[in-house]
């Protein structure tokens, strides 16, 4: 069979979500042979059609479906039906994230043994370690053309840069540099060079940064293996009386319904959709949600310890020029007790423009103490502060009791307090990222507090016993053999590190399992 | 180093309309105490749904609320010009500002004797603007000048921003890596 497919066909497997992790996976599979059918909930905006502006593009791409907040983190305050700044549309969060392509390291698979009993954390060792992931690391840095990997060399360094890589230096710090990126510092893969345009996050309008949307699905698109349905939102997914899902309930563009059939169905709607779409497809046999005996659909969400530090210059330094967020100290992402908590963090440069530096530099804040630093705009540096949150079981998504979205489908509640760790992590990082700073002569800096989630994490996670998680190490889920898990919410933590290379990698790992299992006639 | 002239490159005079229908009245907001006296004879607006004196209370809340010494009147006009048509058919944003306004008023004058707009000193009128910051009629202005304001390309240029690059090559031979004092 070739795509695209009939809605009745039940021998393709469906993949829910088109980011990091379906993307890449559904992809994958078309390379191997497989007839797979990838329905995103969202549009299909191609590189020309991104835009330079950041309102009309958060407007674009953003999934503005109704969620709600709850918990002591102050999102919920400040953005309350915001919880997380993530996309909706073909390439999910991959066209609007920064390119930082990190591997997880060692001692963090095994967060567990290694940190200890942390009083209120839901801590657990994941069931891999970096030996299994290597192999897909190696691959998926040559695929996404990751810089400082396979011959490939750094960008170079912008404004924002060389102020990080100054004050870096006068404090001491060994590793820092532009980065292992996803963006192409060489033409590349038929994708041309960064032009430091400076809009990442905004959908990158030369190419130059690795997409789904630009590099994975069109390759899997030519196979004529892999059908990629935009504006198709999945609402339930449906099973048979043996307990074997059968296919997927959607709502086309226009809010009809229909039913996709498949083989097998792959979930990568992210940590917030992917668990609500468990939930929601609670069943008389299944009344908990799929793949749900232990519990923990939606519990131990994670969302990275973030926080940013900006500094005022008394000359310009005009941040906004060029890469983001090609800039990164290392130093701190070791698990160091002494500093007062454990696990590690990252410092990766940052910019943004003026409507959002607005919004977010100290959310609610006005009078001359807000205007005084928003005069300062062309004279600021700036840093993101990314580091491993804990796992908390009560950090959790539920589906609200009342509201619903625009389909009648129970909405998201995204609930999160900060645990203490997460705290004197934040603490550290702050004092950390103005003294980088305030060894050039920074005049003024401000601890920026959390943006809406953009990593989002470890809602289904990954475990060696049932009884502790939703899926087992290949992302299939304990309960259902033909139901897989496809995202970061496989994540059992969350370790330091931008997430995105890692989901990429556990993608590529599935697609080889899921060709394994149907050769051998399991799936 | 590539650097931004951030002088106002607009002609002087602005006019902003918010309503292409007949009109109550263009409001000519010059007022005492000062406080829209650089703003006189440079722009116009026309009000229709809500009082001219609502309006103009308006504008300088916003510059109140978000103030920038090197930002013309002009900026906080288009900030909150909008609310007029919306007003037209929003009862309850109507009530909201009208209100809310006449809540600001009473209070300035129980304090200085006088409308908001007259309160001569700006930390004077910020002091009423805290008494009311948690409720919702300044929690809705604020929420919507923090992107009216600066969401305006004119407040990008005075603030050294240059915006949309793409079309431009983006920076990579304009200035991206060009600091010269670090």
């Amino acid at each position: 069979m070739a795509a695209p497919y009939e809605m009745n066909d039940d021998s393709v497997v469906v993949v829910i979500g088109s980011g990091a992790g379906g993307g890449t996976l559904g992809t994958d599979l078309a390379l191997k042979g497989i007839d797979t059918v990838i329905l995103e909930a969202g549009g299909r905006h191609e590189t020309e059609d991104f835009v330079n502006d950041e309102w009309p593009s958060f407007g674009q791409i953003s999934w503005l479906d109704k969620r709600t907040t709850s918990g002591s983190w102050r999102v919920a305050k400040d953005f309350s039906g915001l919880p997380a700044w993530i996309v909706k549309a073909v390439g999910g969060s991959t066209t609007h994230w920064a390119g930082a392509s990190i591997r997880i390291q060692e001692h963090e698979f095994k967060a567990r043994t290694n940190y200890g009993d942390v009083p209120g954390a839901s801590l657990l060792d994941w069931p891999i370690g970096l030996q299994d992931l290597e192999p897909y690391y190696d691959n998926a840095e040559d695929r996404m053309g990751v810089t400082r990997t396979n011959g490939i060399e750094g960008l170079p360094g912008n404004n924002n840069f060389k102020v990080m890589k100054a004050g870096a230096d006068k404090l001491g710090y060994k590793e820092c540099h532009t980065g292992t990126m996803a963006i192409n510092s060489k033409a590349r893969d038929g994708r041309g060079a960064c032009q430091q345009i400076g809009f990442c996050f905004q959908g990158c309008k030369s190419g130059a940064k690795w997409s789904t949307l630009n590099a994975e699905i069109p390759r899997g698109e030519d196979t004529g293996k892999l059908e990629v349905r935009d504006n198709s939102h999945v609402l339930q997914i449906q099973h048979d009386s043996s307990g074997k899902v059968t296919g997927v309930l959607y709502a086309d563009k226009d809010g009809n319904q229909h039913v996709q059939k498949a083989r097998a169905v792959c979930v990568a709607g992210n940590s917030i959709e992917s668990p609500r779409l468990l939930l929601n497809s609670a069943s008389a046999m299944f009344p908990d949600g799929l793949a749900n005996s232990s519990g923990q659909v939606g519990k131990n969400y994670m969302r990275h310890m973030t926080g940013s530090v900006y500094a005022a210059f008394d000359k310009p330094v005009n941040m906004y020029r060029g890469t983001t967020m090609a800039g990164i100290i290392r130093d701190e992402q070791v698990h160091d007790p002494s500093r007062g908590f454990v696990g590690g963090y990252e410092m990766e440069t940052l910019s943004l423009g003026v409507p959002f530096m607005a919004a977010f530099l100290d959310p609610g804040a006005w009078g001359r103490e807000f205007t005084s630093a928003m005069d300062m705009y062309d004279h600021m540096a700036g840093m993101w502060l990314v580091g491993e949150d804990m796992p908390q079981e009560s950090n959790a998504i539920t589906l609200h009791p009342t509201e619903k979205d625009q389909h009648g489908m129970a909405a998201p509640n995204v609930h999160f307090d900060d645990h203490p760790n997460d705290v004197a992590m934040r603490s550290h990082a702050f004092r950390q990222g103005a003294a980088v700073y305030d060894a050039v002569g920074a005049t003024r800096t401000f601890p920026t507090p959390p943006y809406p989630s953009t990593h989002n994490l470890g809602t289904n996670r990954m475990s060696e016993k049932a009884r502790d998680g939703v899926v087992n190490k290949w992302g299939q889920t304990h309960d259902i053999s033909n139901l897989f898990v496809s995202d970061g919410s496989q994540f059992t933590t969350g370790a330091a590190e931008n997430p995105t290379l890692t989901i990429v990698a556990l993608a590529i790992r599935q697609a080889d399992y899921i060709a394994e299992q149907m050769a051998s006639g399991a799936l | 180093m590539r650097v931004i002239d951030k002088r106002p490159s607009v002609s002087r005079r602005t006019f902003l309309r918010t309503s292409t229908a007949a009109s109550a009245g263009i409001v000519a907001l010059s007022v005492s105490g000062g406080t829209l006296m650089g703003a006189k004879g440079a722009w116009a607006l026309d009000v229709k749904n809500l009082k001219p004196e609502t309006m103009q209370t308006l504008v300088q809340m916003a510059r109140d609320t978000y103030p920038h010494d090197r930002f013309s009147d002009a900026i906080y006009v288009k900030a909150v010009g909008g609310y007029d048509d919306q007003a037209g058919s929003d009862a309850v944003l109507k009530a909201l500002l009208e209100d809310g306004v006449t809540t600001l008023d009473g209070m300035a004058n129980g304090a200085h004797g006088g409308r908001y707009v007259d309160v001569g000193w700006e930390i004077d009128r910020v002091a009423l603007l805290r008494s009311i910051s948690d409720g919702a009629f300044f929690q809705k202005i604020r929420g919507d000048l923090v992107v009216s304001i600066y969401n305006q390309p004119e407040v990008w240029q005075r603030l050294g921003y240059e915006g949309e690059s793409a079309s431009k090559g983006g920076y990579i031979n304009r200035g991206f890596d060009d600091i010269d004092w670090i």
